[in-house]
């Protein structure tokens, strides 16, 4: 037995150990401190106000009520905009399209939208909605190109998950629906969909919480507005974007309220996603 | 007999028509299926034509030379495209030179050394961790990292640099707390978890059979990683970092608070810069006329060209690796 070699491999192993115990420890402490200076700046900023006023001006008392309505107009037109035609396109890969090209180009499209710069979404919605002059009523910024970037989110999230649930449905129930003569359209919307319920609805659960952060896509959009409005078609407040534009300001009082507004919406997003985990761990 | 010739004549008939029902149904909701499909492309392709056609101003007065030309003046109208590049890749370079090696630490550490109670808790914080917003890192960076950098850290480094060549003027100076290196550090943060739980997810596709049999010939922790899961798993984990890569370079909200804003290249990384999408986001609301909104998407367009490029990639090389591993990625 070589000695040496032997007491070489096993220090090398032991650092190699200690290496990624360290990365573990490094990557977990760098998020708490995230999450703690999150959670300590919120607390401070939280307030019955938050939910009762509107944004205020420079040096008045107000909280972020227009902004919380706003924001859940926004992601709710965009999940029911976003969900049906998620389910469908997804339904089209997992049980029509297959192996077609047809298919691939489809779900390599979706791919890309997936991890696309949601900035640019901003962009695509803008020059399609805001800055067009055919549509008289949709043009300018409004709550309806808001909910119409945040749909273009939705969607891809929705594809992905629906078309990865439903090919974990096992061919057998497909075929016993053929077997009693049920038709594609029947045995799908009654055996395949009901099988993956669960994930499905996940899937949504992921998508609201990815939008419910998303600021970008709304800055040239939605756009913002300090008074309450649930207006279509006209500008709306959404939390990310008063977060945005409250910390870009120098005002103490405006960090105090933002802060409080990035609690509430991370507080959101994590409850979804553990929501949207529990369904999933419910169906394995 | 003429009662269930009739009654057999009825079903013959509602049969026929029920059949057609199901027939029409069947075709309409394949038709619905089929037309979600061909709006996901056409979102898609809108995208590119969109931003193609915004830019059409812009790219017809300046050109490639949009590409290459530094100048970014308002006034004058000449509007160039490199600095916010140049930030962008070198944001992008520092963050996934500092994310990649720790998220694949964090990676081995849950598949291989972590007890299996600590296991489920620290993979699902992970993955709660990869799903928040992008602004929170933003404000952190600006608001806790930034200034305790600039006071603890910063002087420090560019003293500890200031005799050795290169390095002298990468970390040079004055210490302002935001800038590119901070804006690569706050993105490495956040593309972290992401980057973690991928090749998690990817090692776990590593087959128990070969990696026991190394471990069966003696092999250390090390070994089996470096030579049995590493290379097996090679093409997800390489797609997966540049999955990562391509959300670090059209980030947004976790850079435009500490990237400072400068259209001014500089070699030293604590430096003020810009990326394209802080430039998009700061000025776009803003841009007084039509040549200036359309520079900035001209911008939009070379990111799309990027991250398409880096993402195309990454989705050809998770592919492959999928089909070989069997499906489970």
């Amino acid at each position: 037995m070589n000695r040496a070699l032997y007491v070489r491999r096993r220090l090398v192993n032991r650092m190699f150990l200690a290496l990624s115990i360290a990365a573990a420890g490094v990557g977990m402490v760098a998020l708490g401190l995230i999450l703690g200076a999150l959670i300590v700046n919120g607390v401070q900023g939280l307030s019955p106000d938050l939910f009762t006023m509107n944004t205020p001006a420079p040096g008045s008392r107000g909280g972020l009520a227009n902004a919380i309505v706003g924001s859940l107009e926004l992601n709710g037109i965009a999940v029911l905009i976003g969900t049906p035609i998620g389910i469908l396109g997804g339904t089209y890969l997992a049980e029509y399209g297959r192996h077609t090209w047809i298919a691939f180009f489809v779900r390599f499209a979706n791919d890309i939208l997936l991890s696309a710069p949601s900035i640019l979404i901003g962009l695509f919605i803008y020059e399609l909605v805001v800055a067009q002059d055919v549509i008289e009523e949709l043009h300018g910024f409004s709550a309806i190109a808001g909910a119409m970037a945040l749909a273009v989110i939705v969607i891809p999230v929705v594809v992905r998950t629906t078309e990865n649930m439903l090919l974990l449905v096992p061919n057998t129930l497909r075929e016993a629906a053929a077997s009693i003569g049920a038709p594609r359209a029947i045995s799908i919307r009654a055996v395949t969909w009901r099988a993956a319920r669960a994930g499905i609805v996940t899937g949504v659960l992921l998508a609201l919480a990815r939008i419910s952060g998303e600021t970008a896509p709304l800055m040239f959009t939605a756009f913002g507005n300090p008074n309450m409005s649930t207006n279509l078609f006209q500008p709306i407040s959404a939390l990310p974007k008063v977060i945005y534009d409250f910390f870009n300001s120098a005002l103490d009082d405006w960090h105090r309220i933002a802060w409080a507004g990035a609690l509430i919406i991370t507080a959101t997003v994590l409850t979804l996603s553990v929501f949207a985990r529990l369904l999933e761990g419910r169906r394995s | 007999m003429a009662d269930i010739a009739v009654t057999e004549n009825i079903a013959v008939t509602s049969r026929a028509r029920a059949l057609k029902r199901f027939q029409a149904s069947d075709s309409i909701f394949r038709w619905l299926t089929g037309g979600a499909s061909f709006l996901i492309m056409a979102i898609f392709l809108g995208i590119l034509l969109t931003l193609i056609g915004g830019s059409w101003l812009a790219l017809g007065k300046f050109g490639w030379q949009f590409l290459t030309n530094s100048s970014w003046n308002a006034v004058t109208e000449n509007f160039g495209a490199f600095p916010a590049i140049y930030g962008t890749l070198v944001t992008s370079i520092i963050a996934m030179v500092l994310a990649v090696p720790i998220g694949i630490g964090i990676a081995i550490f849950l598949t291989e050394i972590c007890p299996r109670s600590l296991k489920r808790p620290i993979g699902i914080a992970i993955e709660l961790l990869a799903g928040i917003p992008s602004i929170i890192y933003g404000i952190w960076g600006l608001f806790v990292f930034a200034p305790y950098f600039q006071t603890h850290a910063q002087p420090w480094i560019i003293d500890l640099f200031g005799n050795v060549p290169i390095m002298k003027d990468l970390f040079a100076g004055p210490p302002y707390g935001f800038g590119m290196f901070t804006a690569g550090l706050i993105l490495a943060i956040m593309v972290l978890p992401f980057i973690a739980s991928v090749t998690r997810d990817v090692f776990e596709t590593a087959p128990a059979m070969l990696k026991e049999a190394a471990y069966g010939t003696g092999c250390t922790t090390w070994e089996v990683m470096w030579r049995i899961v590493l290379p097996f798993t090679q093409a997800g984990v390489v797609g997966g970092c540049m999955l990562a890569l391509g959300r670090a370079l059209g980030e947004t909200m976790a850079v435009t608070f500490v990237i400072g804003n400068s259209h001014r290249i500089d070699p030293s990384l604590f430096a003020p810069a810009t990326t394209i999408s802080a430039t998009i986001a700061n000025e776009f609301a803003e841009a007084p006329d039509d040549m200036y909104k359309s520079a900035l998407i001209a911008c939009g367009l070379v990111l799309m060209g990027l991250t398409f490029t880096v993402l195309a990639a990454a989705q050809l090389m998770l592919r492959g690796f999928e089909r070989r591993a069997g499906g489970k990625a």
